[in-house]
């Protein structure tokens, strides 16, 4: 019979799975830096750093 | 004593639209993990994980910045939903440009096309049939009932005039405006509707 070589099964891996802190530090200073400027008929985005 | 978490997404979500942008971190925080594992369970990569969830939040926050969210209340179904058409999205592009990884292995499934519908298929198959009802329903209710009884009940338009009281010319008159309709919508809203 074959061997099963995985100690772990996929499910119970994924559930301990976080981003990664530069992804989230990220999102963060993009937040802060993006700006929306209501024009007369649209509206403008202005990423400021 | 373990503090416990009181603050609603939706009052966060409030306080991030008056400026805060620690309700953003909060929320961001609270629903990370569950978002992210959602992403890894279809796709299976860190990276394409961490790119879509990238993406996501994004979304998210050019969407609250621009006054556009009005999904008070359900703040988490929202930013899943997101999450679930940008997997979608990486799939069909990875459809339309396969690509072999450069781990020094030859893997004939990477080059062979499986035309079965396999569960990213699927996902996309369910979100168009999901896109489509939606659409459906902003109809007018007698377009719509039309619409319904033909593609879904598969009447006949003599059955249909019938059940509807109106002439078969009044019935097709009507699935006619009813795909007008429908093709308007979807070319207003840039809505994609194709497999790939």
């Amino acid at each position: 019979m074959a061997k099963l070589y995985i100690n772990q099964s996929p499910n119970e891996k994924v559930e301990n799975l976080k981003p990664k802190e530069e992804t989230i530090s990220f999102l963060l200073n993009y937040s802060k830096a993006l700006h929306v400027l209501d024009g007369k008929q649209m509206q403008y985005e202005n990423l400021l750093n | 004593m373990k503090k416990i978490e009181t603050t609603t997404d939706a009052t966060l979500v409030r306080q991030y639209l008056e400026g805060s942008e620690d309700a953003l971190s909060k929320l961001i925080n609270r629903h990370k993990q569950r978002i992210y594992n959602f992403i890894y369970s279809k796709v299976f990569d860190r990276d394409i994980t961490e790119d879509i969830f990238q993406d996501t939040f994004i979304k998210v926050i050019r969407t609250l910045k621009r006054g556009k969210y009005n999904e008070e209340g359900k703040f988490l179904p929202w930013v899943m939903r997101i999450a679930h058409n940008l997997v979608i999205d990486h799939f069909r592009k990875n459809n339309r440009m396969p690509k072999f990884d450069n781990s020094g292995d030859f893997n004939i499934f990477s080059v062979l096309p499986d035309e079965d519908l396999n569960a990213e298929r699927l996902m996309v198959k369910d979100q168009i049939e999901s896109d489509v009802r939606e659409l459906i329903r902003e109809l007018p209710e007698d377009q719509r009932e039309v619409l319904v009884m033909r593609i879904y009940k598969d009447m006949s338009f003599k059955e249909i005039a019938e059940q509807t009281n109106v002439s078969i010319n009044t019935a097709l008159g009507r699935m006619r405006y009813a795909l007008i309709n429908l093709r308007k919508v979807i070319d207003k809203h840039d809505i994609v509707l194709t497999k790939y």
